[in-house]
């Protein structure tokens, strides 16, 4: 019998062109998604090199980056400086090319990697990389997907191929029972503090555990979101029958006989029984509260019932810097409680919790209460097909009810690409960066799931969503 | 890519642990550092107060380390966004080589593409470095070599490092990446006759 293997030796070996010794590989890149920040300047370069794209058919793009999300935008308002000229020519080389491109007006248009597997781009059992770290996001339906370079990317254009090093294997198993309140942006966030910022460098991460057999698509891509959040830069979710439902009959998904075909192939690809891993860890998931982020680091979380550590504890040096540094830059006291620690603003919005289940956790806390005065409240869906399929089922009423500013779909306040909605605010945020900066000038970021957001943009303060409901 | 095979300058310690690609360029940097420049986004945060006004209190503000090559960090060095303007910036200031005991995946393949150095070492050998530095207040030299995948410190103590076989050899040549692929056409075509009979779903977007 042959050798049992994991889901991501089954994809690197069928991916692999050529070895090129020394663990690394010349792998067959089965999709490209390119983005306006960065797109447009790759396929600019392949153009000077006067060679052109390999797999055209291949190759997607979308405006997600720069584009404003400002209510009734128009189809090039961006607040980024200079942030025109890139999303023009985005548009102008798309055409140019033959690219299958969403610009800012297509119904279709939305982050690319909320975009990317709601479309059915993004497949079970494909290879896709893009010009963005969060490309990982798409391992939730069982693709091997990862952020590249945009020289990378011009060399994806140029041979639809990429040479990378293998990296190891590693399986993080959620079992047990999930309790009330408890969504997957606190299993993920949970974990990061667990085996921090850096615990998987190296690695390739596959979620596994009787919790991510339970979840949906949406919250296995929330999980698989922030595998880059500690330094695996792929992580993955194999597909199973939940994904098949999912993706079946998406605009981009194989149909008839191909679909057929293309489900016992990704069957197939399951991680055999007796695999072995390079690491395992394993959650007990009845142990994890909701989560809340209290430094800049996300690996710098806690339990809403729990304190800001004090930097006085840590043994070593880097370490102690680390947390005095976060500390002193969030502008919290060591031994603050995180519950009732008052917020500016609060955002619901981007590709770690912006899909339409998302959106409505979110809205079943807002539904008949109000944003606590003064707290400046913004939602902004993953996709503007989520966004109409959200005003479909009322949604936006309940947010605007309550108090939220409801946008059109893009990245623009999670990134900090111009506008500055949140300088120097203290913000509970769905996003999954709360790196310094990272939402605008002296921004201090909380990061939350969608329900600990809603609960805390009406008690005015970082809550606890099961008190506020309940 | 840009070619590399040695370099010998000053050695700049910048050792906090994870400084993310946001604190290399900002978002905010991101469309204004192709007008003016990459090096003058890098660490713009740190580097200015106010719009632009330098920051006395910052390292690379001051002679000599203003003229580093060689930045020395802590874990997880480049980890966060994608953003090949990090290394770009870097690359722009002067650096030719970070020594980190470990470093973001990503950030890691684009230093190669941009004719920068990534090297891992234990960060007891870094902070050996920066303390041999800052005792002769900047004003010593290390030495990397990445044919031997050697670093000498100061005081002559040498280290060595390994760096992937594939991207080491293209930065010692300064070969194009894009080139090399190309060369392995017929593989490539060969591969792909026989994965669009397995895999023909994966071809043609429905
Ligand atoms: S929503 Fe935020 S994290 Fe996601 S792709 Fe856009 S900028 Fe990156």
């Amino acid at each position: 019998m042959a050798k049992p293997q994991t889901f991501f030796e089954k994809m690197w070996n069928d991916h692999v062109i050529a070895d090129l010794g020394d663990g690394a590989s010349l792998l067959q890149i089965d999709r490209l998604f390119l983005h306006d920040l960065s797109g447009s300047a790759a396929i600019a370069r392949l153009e000077e090199s006067g060679r052109p794209i390999n797999s055209r058919d291949q190759v997607f793009g979308v405006v997600d980056h720069l584009i404003s999300s400002r209510p009734g935008r128009g189809p090039d308002d961006t607040a980024s400086r200079g942030g025109v000229e890139l999303i023009q020519s985005m548009r102008q080389l798309s055409h140019k090319y033959g690219i299958t491109f969403f610009d800012s007006t297509d119904a279709r248009q939305g982050i690319v990697h909320v975009v990317s597997p709601e479309l059915g781009i993004a497949l079970p059992g494909t290879t896709l990389v893009c010009g963005d770290s969060h490309t990982c996001t798409v391992g939730g339906v069982g693709a091997l997907a990862w952020g590249i370079g945009s020289t990378e990317c011009e060399h994806v254009l140029a041979t639809q191929t990429l040479a990378q090093v293998r990296p190891k294997t590693m399986r993080i198993n959620f079992e047990g029972e999930v309790g009330p309140g408890v969504y997957p942006k606190d299993l993920i966030l949970y974990l990061i503090g667990e085996i921090g910022a850096n615990g998987g460098i190296g690695y390739a991460a596959e979620f596994a555990g009787s919790a991510i057999r339970k979840m949906s698509v949406e919250g296995r891509m929330t999980i698989c979101n922030m595998a880059i959040e500690f330094q695996a830069k792929y992580g993955f979710v194999p597909a199973d029958d939940v994904t098949f439902d999912y993706i079946k009959g998406r605009d981009f998904a194989p149909k008839g006989h191909a679909w057929d075909e293309a489900v016992a192939y990704w069957r197939s690809l399951a991680t055999d029984e007796h695999a072995v891993f390079d690491q395992e860890v394993t959650i007990d998931c009845a142990r994890i509260q909701p989560q809340v982020t209290w430094g800049t680091s996300p690996q710098q979380v806690a339990g809403i019932g729990d304190r800001v550590p004090d930097p006085a504890d840590m043994s070593d040096p880097g370490v102690r810097t680390l947390l005095e540094r976060a500390i002193e830059y969030i502008q919290l006291r060591p031994g603050t409680p995180l519950d009732g620690v008052k917020i500016d603003a609060a955002y619901i919005g981007s590709c770690t919790n912006a899909r339409i289940s998302d959106l409505r956790d979110a809205a079943a806390v807002l539904k008949g209460r109000k944003v606590a005065p003064g707290v400046r409240a913004i939602c902004v869906p993953g996709s503007s097909t989520v966004k109409r399929a959200a005003e479909a089922e009322g949604l936006d009423r309940t947010f605007r009810d309550a108090g939220f500013e409801w946008h059109e779909s893009g990245c623009a306040m999670c990134a900090s690409q111009g506008g500055d909605y949140f300088a120097n605010l203290r913000v509970i945020s769905t996003t999954n960066r709360n790196f310094e900066g990272r939402q605008g000038p002296q921004t201090r970021t909380h990061l939350a799931s969608p329900v600990t957001v809603a609960a805390s943009a009406i008690a005015g303060r970082i809550a606890d969503a099961r008190t506020v409901i309940a | 890519m840009e070619k590399l095979t040695t370099v010998e300058g000053v050695a700049v310690p910048i050792l906090r642990i994870n400084i993310d690609t946001d604190q290399i360029t900002p978002g905010k940097e991101l469309v204004r550092m192709r007008t003016e420049g990459a090096a003058a986004s890098l660490f713009a945060y740190w580097r200015y107060i106010g719009d632009r006004e330098p920051n006395p209190e910052f390292i690379l503000n001051r002679e000599p380390w203003n003229k580093a090559q060689i930045l020395l960090a802590d874990r997880n060095f480049g980890c966060g966004s994608s953003r090949e303007s990090a290394p770009q910036a870097l690359r722009a200031w002067g650096f030719r080589a970070v020594i980190a005991p470990s470093f973001g995946g990503i950030f890691y393949n684009n230093c190669f593409r941009n004719g920068l150095l990534p090297i891992e070492m234990p960060i007891e050998d870094i902070r050996s470095i920066a303390m041999q530095m800052e005792a002769a207040q900047g004003n010593a030299k290390v030495i990397v070599d990445l044919s031997n995948q050697t670093v000498t410190a100061p005081d002559g103590t040498r280290k060595s490092f390994k760096a992937p076989g594939v991207l080491r050899e293209m930065l010692l040549l300064g070969a194009d990446e894009i080139d090399v692929t190309l060369r392995r056409a017929a593989e490539t075509d060969a591969f792909r006759s026989r994965d669009r009979i397995k895999r023909p779903w994966a071809y043609r977007a429905a």
